[in-house]
């Protein structure tokens, strides 16, 4: 039963940290339809931004509270004006174009950033300063639950249920879900979608970046590449659960992470990616819009 | 093409002057002839150029003492350009040209495909380079010798390490799925079995880069695994020991020289204290090292290129075989070389009757307060 537990806990934290990126993926859907591959990347960048601050903060002697606020706070601002500035030069000049030359754009965004970062960087493996401290209160439980996990999956929900608030009840909130559902409609009501588009990018970087920095402290190394692959994932997530759909987004991803942890512990890790990706198939062949997602007719 | 008949001619005898210069060298009186073969031209030719260099160092050096036994050393340079179907050629080259003993080849395939060609002329050959296991363990080739480890050495090493030093009783294989780890993981599991003294309780591959370990770790936990053992490299080893102490799992940690970098110590720091993992000998205190080393430096104004210690090395114990044992006859030769022991670059070795040397290869390195310390 402990094995049980430790591998639904793990489940939960990689799929936590599977939810923070493919929020961001499935925003930017929602509103525009362009799946954004440079996100990935916008996470990394959150994951070295915080690497830098903490780094620094630390030859200062500065407290880990303090440490763990500033390079937050620093990573979501950095990662954000990232996520603003590459919606403004790759994908706003393109907004009239076909769908597939965004996408195109995207693809090349990412693939700048990777190599912006390994040149303006490094590319070796980082060590990164484990930000999460190991409460004492944890011990105990630390075999099965360790305080990262329970730090990443509090703040998780935190973020959800901000997100939720913000999507619901506030103004940005409401111009959001009405240019999502008809960007002309939007414009003609005195939306500025623009202004719109620009916001759901900032918000989907925000939460990359603290993705970025919780799963850093986590596994304790960073380098150039691991957006990539978070990238990938956190878009299958997204897909699974139904592409657009932020409540879909968060479900797609629990299940991913619970499906790998739980192929992992009872059949194989040589087989982890296998039974992720046959997963999103057997949906996809049955509920071609993901779990949560709205049949459309128009996809990518 | 049209030629004049006077081109022709002209063609004709400088061609003519080729075939008869080459056996002009080969009449030379009575020389011990000393073979080099492997890739000296072509894509791979920065592996076999440093052994022509050793060669010519090691030789010239014997002869400024007069030779061996009375008689001076006669080198005879042929390019195999690490193609199986070029070394064959390479070999009966040398052959006809009454070759006593070859520094060679370089690649594992072209080593493979002239080795039957020296058996039967009776050549004794060694190689700085040909890592191939087959070459000496399927124990076709009595005439083969290397002054480098197989690619089996390191797994045995660790296998070794794990249940003869360490005592583990049950033991955890884990690796990248990269041609590297799996491959290494996968011998390392056969000899545990074979060994009979430990159980393979977990063999399994993680996926390069993934978000987190925690499953694979809890995993070697229930698993109530001792030791791990691991093929790979250092990023994912550092993301498991990290994990493992995270998960408070002690147990002993023992990897290959792709982790034996100091990016795995600086990456996972305090969690890399007491990981275990093996490397090639460092050579660097053997004082006939950096004499090698000078010499190449004084002959050629450079730093020497790849295999050329364990190319020097083979140099001088071919050469040591030959005087101890007085004749280049193969089965003289191959006593020597099995029973004398020489100084060289890479050591003190001797080599053992499948033609590996003895005491070079890999030893086992321990993280110690931040550094990786030889294991004695």
């Amino acid at each position: 039963m402990d094995y049980f537990i430790e591998l639904l806990f793990g489940g939960l934290t990689r799929g936590s940290i599977y939810a923070l990126i493919a929020l961001g993926y499935t925003m930017v859907y929602g509103i525009i339809g362009l799946i954004n591959f440079a996100h990935g990347e916008i996470y990394m960048i959150g994951a070295f931004t915080s690497f830098i601050i903490a780094t620094v903060l630390s030859i200062y002697g500065f407290p880990l509270l303090a440490i763990v606020v500033i390079a937050g706070l620093a990573a979501t601002v950095w990662s954000s004006a990232y996520g603003f500035t590459v919606e403004k030069l790759a994908y706003r000049p393109l907004r009239k174009a076909p769908r597939l030359a965004p996408l195109i754009s995207a693809i090349g965004m990412s693939i700048f950033l990777q190599n912006y970062v390994l040149l303006a960087q490094t590319s070796d493996f980082l060590p990164f300063p484990a930000l999460i401290p190991e409460f004492a209160f944890m011990e105990p439980v630390a075999h099965i639950v360790g305080s990262s996990d329970l730090v990443i999956l509090i703040t998780t929900t935190l973020v959800m249920i901000g997100l939720t608030f913000l999507i619901k009840f506030t103004k940005i909130g409401k111009a959001m879900r009405a240019t999502a559902q008809d960007k002309t409609m939007a414009v003609l009501v005195g939306i500025n979608v623009d202004r719109v588009i620009s916001a759901t990018f900032i918000i989907g970087s925000a939460l990359a970046a603290i993705g970025g920095l919780l799963i850093a402290s986590h596994i304790g190394q960073i380098n150039f590449y691991i957006g990539f692959i978070a990238g990938i994932k956190a878009f299958t997530a997204a897909v699974l659960g139904g592409v657009g759909s932020i409540p879909g987004a968060v479900l797609g991803s629990l299940v991913l992470g619970l499906t790998e942890s739980f192929a992992t512990g009872y059949v194989s890790s040589d087989y982890e990616d296998v039974f992720a990706f046959s997963l999103l198939v057997l949906i996809l062949i049955f509920k071609p819009s993901g779990l949560l997602g709205k049949a459309e007719t128009k996809k990518v | 093409m049209r030629l004049g008949l006077q081109k022709k001619l002209f063609i004709t005898a400088v061609a003519l002057g080729f075939a008869m210069a080459v056996p002009v060298t080969g009449i030379a009186g009575d020389t011990i002839k000393f073979g080099v073969a492997g890739a000296q031209s072509g894509d791979l030719a920065s592996y076999g150029l440093p052994t022509v260099k050793a060669a010519e160092l090691v030789v010239a050096m014997y002869n400024a003492k007069g030779g061996i036994n009375g008689k001076k050393i006669e080198l005879l340079i042929e390019d195999d350009v690490c193609k199986p179907e070029v070394a064959t050629n390479t070999a009966t080259k040398l052959v006809t040209d009454g070759v006593d003993v070859v520094l060679g080849h370089i690649c594992s395939g072209a080593t493979k495909a002239a080795l039957p060609i020296y058996k039967e002329a009776g050549v004794v050959v060694m190689s700085p380079s040909a890592t191939d296991t087959g070459l000496t363990f399927s124990g076709d080739y009595p005439n083969f010798f290397r002054t480098i480890a197989h690619n089996d050495a390191q797994a045995i090493a660790m296998a070794d390490f794990a249940i003869n030093t360490v005592g583990s009783k049950k033991i955890a294989v884990i690796h990248d799925k990269g041609d590297y780890g799996k491959g290494l993981a996968e011998i390392a599991k056969k000899l545990v079995e074979e060994s009979g003294k430990a159980e393979v309780v977990l063999f399994e591959g993680v996926t390069p880069g993934a978000v987190d370990y925690s499953a694979i770790v809890q995993k070697i936990k229930r698993k109530g695994a001792d030791t791990v053992l691991f093929g790979g490299y250092h990023p994912e080893a550092s993301k498991i020991v990290t994990m493992m102490n995270k998960k408070r799992l002690k147990v002993t940690f023992i990897s290959d020289d792709g982790v034996k970098d100091d990016t795995f110590i600086k990456v996972a720091g305090k969690n890399a204290e007491g990981v275990y993992a093996t490397g090639p000998k460092d050579t660097s205190s053997n004082p006939l090292s950096g004499i090698s080393i000078e010499a190449h430096k004084k002959a050629y104004n450079a730093d020497p290129g790849a295999f050329y210690e364990a190319a020097y090395s083979a140099a001088i114990a071919l050469l040591n075989a030959i005087e101890k044992a007085g004749s280049t006859d193969m089965p003289a030769v191959v006593k020597a070389l099995r029973t004398e022991k020489v100084d060289t670059p890479v050591g003190k070795i001797h080599f053992d009757e499948k033609g590996d040397a003895v005491g070079v290869g890999f030893v086992m390195y321990q993280v110690k307060d931040g550094k990786y310390m030889e294991v004695k």
